[in-house]
């Protein structure tokens, strides 16, 4: 999906009836622990490309399941997930990048920046030159251009979590999962990484699937919102976000992003019987 | 008995002021006043130098048997390096063997315990009737003495490794081996390098009770021999000069091995950051 228009103009949301659009599709899918904890309830959802999709829900509602599973890290007790249309085999071929940042940093501690960053070039087999211009761009992408040969523990959080997105975009990922990833860090932080993360899916074409439980940075990057209820982990509603593409701290405070925080909030108060 | 030169850590500018400094130096005070003290004592109750000798008259065999000591303390020193060296690849292969799959380990760890709790006094005269030359004979009791904590400290760290660098390695595609080489090996380290520590004093105690045991004299013996030796023959303060030399030689050991900890893991670890 090509996006032109970056003055302010939401992205068109993608026409229903092209399924070519369709970048992960989860059919039915079921996930039962073998202690009996019901994670997910015969969920189905269609992420299209170039969406941003943020899974909002309580504690316990799946979406961290749900989201290993996107990555293949888990697989489901009964229905299917599939990605472009296919297996989890065609994942990481050409085109069909998947990069996913966690809720920790997760660096080596052993390795420099610049070399945590190079570890799924190494592991793909990428040469050396061409991983080094690509470890140089994600850096300079995420603002870390100068810390390529730091320690991760010379960095503070913030710069960790940079580094650990700076990781998931050398790969130049198709689609990006991430679980919480600024759930640890301050909100001043966090606001930050937001913005920053929401301008660069703008510009480039890259699908982001997200879970958080905080309604306002759902609502602040999101495309579309899932929300999610628990005991069993379901998917209650889908709202799709207006708003402009490259998004600043007056989207904020405008009537319209309380708006939409007003009716997750309600959607969630409902579901989760809080 | 005062052996004061604890890690060998350069003292830096201010002498006195630097904590580093104090370190070396307050124990060396200690120990200055020891002997002192122990000299002063020996001195006004005329102590018969076959009971307790001065510290002066130590030094003074030392200076004057020390073609012979130095010769002994090299035999002991051949069995402490061969010994050590042989825990180490053994030790280490082991390790290897047993993080490879649960069942292995849960079918070989009891026999390795086995190691750890078998007096090696009580065994090391099989050794000696088994393998005649007393060479290899020493060298088997004091790597048996040597072996366990590599096993046991090697498996630790290679199992501590982060699950979400491993799910990070999984997500990529990592091959097995590519896991253990970038993942499981460095965050092996830091315990490998606490299980080189407590080993390698094993090592220089199970040559110095091997020989004990051993008890036979003929060519190229070692520092134990030399002390029942003396004992015989009542020539304590060589006793004691060669009681001297393996406490010194078991810290220098200790230093050793804490400089190649802190070479290996200064940049990264937290125990051997400033």
């Amino acid at each position: 999906m090509k996006r032109e228009d970056l003055s302010g103009v939401a992205k068109a949301p993608a026409p229903d009836s092209v399924d070519d659009d369709v970048l992960l599709l989860a059919n039915q899918v079921e996930k039962t622990y073998p202690n009996g904890t019901h994670a997910l309830d015969r969920v189905r959802l269609k992420i299209r490309r170039g969406e941003f999709v943020s899974l909002l829900g309580p504690s316990g509602c799946g979406k961290s399941t749900l989201l290993k599973m996107y990555a293949g890290l888990e697989t489901p007790s009964a229905g299917q997930i599939r990605w472009w249309g296919g297996s989890m085999a065609t994942v990481n071929t050409p085109g069909r990048t998947l990069a996913m940042v966690f809720q920790e940093a997760t660096l080596m501690p052993w390795a420099r920046v610049e070399d945590n960053v190079r570890l799924p070039l190494d592991l793909a087999g990428v040469p050396r030159a061409e991983s080094t211009a690509r470890v140089d761009e994600a850096l300079e992408l995420v603002g870390l251009a100068k810390f390529g040969k730091s320690y991760p523990r010379e960095l503070s959080g913030g710069m960790q979590m940079r580094a650990s997105i700076a990781r998931a975009l050398a790969t130049r990922p198709n689609l990006l999962l991430m679980d919480e990833p600024f759930g640890a860090l301050d909100e001043f932080t966090r606001n930050k990484l937001d913005a920053d993360l929401r301008r660069l899916w703008a510009e480039r074409d890259i699908t982001v699937v997200f879970v958080t439980h905080s309604i306002y940075e759902a609502v602040y990057l999101s495309s579309k919102v899932v929300v999610m209820a628990a005991r069993p982990g379901r998917v209650i509603a889908e709202v799709p976000i207006d708003g402009p593409l490259l998004r600043d701290e007056a989207f904020r405070v405008s009537p319209q992003f309380l708006g939409y925080c007003q009716q997750l909030s309600a959607l969630l108060v409902e579901a989760n019987q809080l | 008995m005062t052996s004061p030169s604890s890690a060998p850590a350069p003292a830096r500018r201010p002498l006195l002021a630097n904590p580093h400094a104090q370190r070396i130096v307050a124990p060396l005070v200690v120990g200055a006043l020891l002997l002192l003290l122990w000299q002063a004592l020996c001195t006004a109750f005329e102590v018969p130098v076959y009971l307790v000798p001065t510290p002066s008259a130590i030094f003074k065999t030392l200076v004057a048997d020390w073609p012979l000591l130095f010769g002994a303390l090299l035999v002991t020193l051949r069995i402490t390096f061969l010994a050590f060296a042989l825990a180490v690849v053994l030790g280490v292969a082991a390790a290897f063997l047993f993080v490879q799959n649960r069942i292995v380990e849960a079918s070989l760890f009891p026999y390795a315990i086995l190691l750890q709790v078998t007096p090696i006094v009580a065994i090391a005269p099989l050794i000696i009737i088994w393998v005649k030359t007393p060479l290899p004979a020493l060298t088997i009791c004091a790597t048996m003495m040597a072996l366990f904590p590599i096993i046991s400290n090697t498996v630790l760290g290679l199992r501590s490794v982060n699950p979400g660098l491993l799910n990070l390695f999984r997500l990529n595609r990592a091959t097995r081996w590519q896991t253990l080489v970038r993942l499981r090996i460095p965050s092996a380290l830091p315990s490998f390098f606490g299980g080189l520590r407590i080993s390698s004093g094993l090592a220089l105690i199970g040559a110095v009770v091997a020989e004990f045991v051993a008890g036979t004299g003929g060519s190229g013996t070692g520092l134990a021999y030399q002390i029942l030796q003396a004992g015989f023959e009542l020539n304590i303060p060589r006793l004691f000069a060669a009681l001297l030399m393996i406490t010194v030689t078991g810290v220098l050991l200790f230093g050793l091995m804490v400089t190649l900890s802190r070479l290996a893991l200064s940049r990264w670890h937290e125990s051997e950051m400033e």
